[in-house]
């Protein structure tokens, strides 16, 4: 990419705050898709300790019963349970379902793709990781 | 450091019969001789119809003919004064100062569209990609060769695309787009949609061919329905809409 492209570049991309819910939707889709490809390099490096026997193994889990973990594992609920519903959303709307149908469109030309399913859908999504990290932190700091 | 100019010092032309003003932040940029770009900023007399253009015409006739701006119809029709007014793309015409609920009013280039001066962009990509979905009519009978013979279509079979042929070539939705901000092959919501816009006539038979020319690593595959192209399409084209559906084709969803 050059200068003269005049791209808004990542910081264009990522900027959630101009286009509504959806742009929103989109930004923390690809946030938590990253969150969630690091959690499983991170898991991979956590489950090879096995091959250093039962004290590495214990040593390392050993990490995940700490504050920091508990709360690095709650953040990995609500990735995991946003992306998982949001991406249903997506799925659907990527294969034409849910976005509307086409007709002669009337001012104020308010788009039938961002429909209130698909809104209902996306703020399903943050209810639902919010939801199920609440109870994650529960769980865990209520041992 | 940005220049301040205000209508109310000058000797105006026309008599200025607002009470109203606004700060207006024009980019000015030449990338011939200049590193980077720098706000221009003019106090602006508006009424509760002054639209952005009118108000940077202003600013041409009384103190800076030279800032670079294109426009043609002023009626959101020919698609020309698409730019960034604070921060989100629209055509200059179509926007009324009112309408922004703002004091300072700022207008940039529209992004990613290479800058030719100031405000106005290159359109040369967006042509091209465009002319690369095919966006005309395939048939082999194409050529009417009698009276007696046309291409009918029911009023249903029209409104499959009509939505889609609306399009003014603005480039705002792929200003806005977030492929387009960083993935300088990706073939665009406005190509996409008028794909689908061919794809739905029921007298075109290029379905086929334009799906192929679309399924490819740049092509509709990098649309993530962010939905933003259709936020600020000024013609309710929904590109967004259209490009999901010619997903699902693609997908197997639609047939």
């Amino acid at each position: 990419m050059t200068k003269d492209e005049h791209k808004a570049g990542i910081g264009g991309m990522a900027n959630p705050t101009r286009y509504g819910i959806e742009r929103v939707a989109y930004w923390l889709m690809r946030l938590t898709g990253l969150g969630l490809l690091a959690y499983f390099v991170a898991h991979i490096y956590e489950t090879s300790n096995i091959l250093r026997g039962q004290v590495g193994w214990d040593e390392f889990l050993a990490l995940t019963q700490t504050t920091e973990g508990h709360i690095f594992l709650a953040l990995v609920i609500a990735m995991c349970v946003f992306h998982t519903v949001n991406g249903i959303r997506v799925m659907l709307g990527h294969g034409g379902i849910g976005v509307g149908t086409p007709a002669r469109p009337d001012y104020p030309y308010d788009p039938a793709s961002q429909n209130y399913r698909h809104k209902i859908g996306i703020y399903s999504a943050i209810l639902l990781a919010a939801i199920a990290t609440m109870y994650g932190l529960a769980v865990m700091f209520g041992e | 450091m940005a220049q301040v100019s205000s209508i109310a010092n000058e000797q105006t032309s026309t008599p200025v019969s607002s009470s109203k003003s606004v700060m207006l932040r024009i980019s000015r940029y030449n990338p011939e001789h200049d590193d980077s770009s720098k706000f221009m900023e003019f106090n602006v007399p508006y009424e509760k119809w002054t639209t952005v253009l009118e108000a940077i015409l202003e600013v041409k006739k009384h103190f800076d003919h030279s800032v670079a701006v294109r426009y043609s119809c002023r009626q959101a029709t020919c698609g020309s004064c698409g730019m960034m007014i604070n921060g989100k793309p629209r055509l200059a015409c179509f926007t009324k100062i009112s309408e922004l609920d703002s004091d300072v009013v700022t207008v940039e280039p529209m992004n990613n569209f290479p800058i030719i001066r100031d405000l106005a962009v290159k359109f040369e990509r967006l042509f091209d990609t465009h002319q690369k979905i095919k966006p005309y009519l395939i048939r082999d009978d194409t050529e009417l060769e009698t009276d007696e013979r046309e291409f009918l279509q029911s009023p249903k079979e029209l409104e499959q695309y009509i939505q889609f042929a609306n399009c003014i070539k603005c480039g705002l939705c792929n200003s806005a787009c977030p492929t387009m901000a960083t993935d300088s092959s990706f073939v665009g919501p406005q190509a996409l949609a008028q794909a689908y816009r061919y794809v739905a006539d029921s007298r075109d038979k290029g379905k086929d061919s334009r799906l192929k020319i679309i399924d490819e690593s740049h092509g509709i595959w990098r649309c993530h329905f962010a939905g933003s192209c259709s936020q600020v399409c000024p013609k309710g084209v929904d590109p967004a809409m259209g490009i999901q559906f010619l997903r699902g084709y693609l997908l197997g969803f639609r047939s």
